[in-house]
């Protein structure tokens, strides 16, 4: 198929950026939206122009480098997936696609596509983690019973693979669902519970000073999710602080 | 316990109490308001009582002018925040693909609602204000007006046309904005129960229905007048 592209290009993390045109021809509807990225690249490579620059790594669905607003939603048109699952049979001959980088006031542009999620990380280490002796004589964690429910629950919010499409998706700017997951993660088993109180309130503490916004409640980020991660860990996190904060 | 509040979640908490106090607030007043309808002289009663009770006008009254000053200075506190944190525009955003219109527009639909309060406020308190505690007068009758003035006044304003029309809109936006804002008062409370079937049909039902009843009572007296 033959598509055109509009694609956010900006030079660095200073300059202003701006909306260019770029058409591609022949694009198999078996690649993925990134392998697409790859022949557009390799186009603007052998017309002497500068590649456009995009995040990605593992191209598998499971590192969250990929990110990326195709046609006005984070990860394209598709669900339950990154960019880089995104396949071009989602796309028919002849569209216009529009692609720019995510947007937050957390996530500035180093270039074209490519954001700085390193708030991100910084809200992890803030708190992200559980203080455990590992010199060897750590205990087995098996032996520590755990309900069926709270496994699979601190398990699913731990598949959280930190892309940043809720934040670039939602209309607040709002790093809730990430860090409503990260929270949830550790808060719902025993070998979590006991940094519970600082790691909420540092964590949620790093989030505001990052200068994400408030959530309303859109729901929007639990749809965009590669990873399916639910809203409920956000009013989890809610009650998290409250219990913290008395 | 106040660093809670200046938390991003602190404000939400904060935001989803002063809504449930005037979802509940706004019970009382449409179950009052169906009085007018059913029987007048109830009505006058109700209103006499409400009007003239210490507990209701010193306590009850200043509770709730906060609970809505400060429902809407915090919604725009918020949205003022929001969107700096959003940084550039998308030159294409399509939010209809993942949330409901209602959500992404509690600041319009809010400030919809505050013009109508703006309005609501010159139609009937501060008159109220001006009758009881400039001239002094709480006796709660008028001149050619047999017993009760309070019926009669209501009557009276929902006599002009314009005035409907405008009620009619601000509560088409009031149901837009509890449509929303019932169940996302839950999850910002920490509740998962908003995100319930159960939840979420009393939620549409309190949001059509209360709305919708100011809507006829407002219809009810201007055509039976
Ligand atoms: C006076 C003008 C008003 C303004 C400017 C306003 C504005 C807002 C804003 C910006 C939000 C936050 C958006 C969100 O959380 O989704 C909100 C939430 C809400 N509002 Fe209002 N509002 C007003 C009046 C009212 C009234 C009269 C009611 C109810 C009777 C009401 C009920 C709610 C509810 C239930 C929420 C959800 C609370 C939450 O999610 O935490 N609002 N309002
Ligand atoms: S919650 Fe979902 S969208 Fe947000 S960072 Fe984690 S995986 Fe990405
Ligand atoms: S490149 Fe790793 S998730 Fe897409």
């Amino acid at each position: 198929m033959n598509l055109t592209l509009k694609i956010w290009r900006q030079k660095d993390s200073s300059s202003k950026g701006q909306m260019v045109d770029y058409k591609v021809t022949d694009i198999s509807e078996h690649m993925s939206f990134l392998e697409m990225m790859d022949v557009l690249n390799e186009q603007l490579v052998n017309t002497g122009e500068e590649p456009v620059a995009f995040d990605h790594d593992c191209r598998e669905g499971i590192c969250g480098m990929c990110s990326m607003y195709i046609n006005g939603e984070a990860h394209g048109p598709d669900r339950g997936i990154t960019t880089c699952q995104l396949h071009m049979r989602m796309f028919k001959d002849g569209d216009t696609i529009t692609i720019e980088p995510f947007r937050a006031a957390a996530f500035p542009v180093i270039k074209d596509l490519v954001v700085d999620r390193t708030s991100f990380e910084r809200i992890q280490q803030a708190g992200g983690f559980i203080s455990v002796n590992t010199s060897g004589n750590t205990q087995d964690a098996n032996s520590i019973p755990i309900s069926k429910i709270a496994a699979d629950e601190a398990m699913d919010a731990a598949t959280c693979i930190g892309c940043g499409a809720c934040v670039a998706t939602c209309k607040n700017s709002s790093a809730m669902l990430f860090v409503g997951a990260k929270v949830s993660q550790y808060a719902l088993l025993p070998q979590g519970r006991v940094e519970a109180t600082e790691r909420v309130q540092n964590m949620v503490a790093q989030m505001d000073l990052e200068g994400f916004g408030n959530c309303t409640n859109t729901g929007a980020c639990e749809v965009e999710c590669p990873k399916g991660i639910s809203l409920d860990n956000i009013a989890r996190m809610n009650r998290e602080l409250m219990k913290a904060s008395v | 316990m106040s660093g809670f509040f200046k938390s991003s979640i602190g404000r939400k908490v904060a935001m989803a109490l002063s809504a449930f106090f005037l979802m509940f607030f706004l019970l009382q007043h449409f179950a009052i308001n169906m009085l007018s309808v059913f029987s007048p002289d109830t009505f006058n009663e109700v209103s006499h009582f409400m009007g003239t009770n210490p507990l209701v006008q010193f306590a009850l009254q200043p509770v709730l002018i906060f609970g809505v000053v400060f429902h809407f200075i915090m919604g725009f506190i918020l949205e003022l925040k929001n969107k700096k944190a959003n940084g550039v525009n998308y030159a294409k955003n399509n939010g209809a693909a993942n949330s409901s219109w209602m959500s992404r527009n509690m600041i319009w639909s809010g400030v919809a609602i505050l013009a109508f309060v703006v309005l609501h406020f010159i139609d009937f308190w501060f008159p109220e204000i001006n009758t009881k505690f400039i001239q002094g007068d709480w006796s709660g009758t008028m001149d050619g007006v047999e017993g009760f003035r309070y019926y009669e006044e209501l009557v009276h304003k929902f006599s002009n046309p314009a005035r409907v029309v405008a009620y009619v809109i601000a509560f088409v936006f009031l149901a837009l904005h509890l449509m929303h804002g019932f169940t996302s008062a839950f999850q910002s409370m920490g509740s998962t129960a908003g995100r319930k079937q159960t939840l979420q049909n009393i939620g549409k039902a309190y949001s059509i229905i209360i709305p919708l009843g100011f809507v006829v009572i407002a219809l009810y007296h201007f055509f039976n007048h």
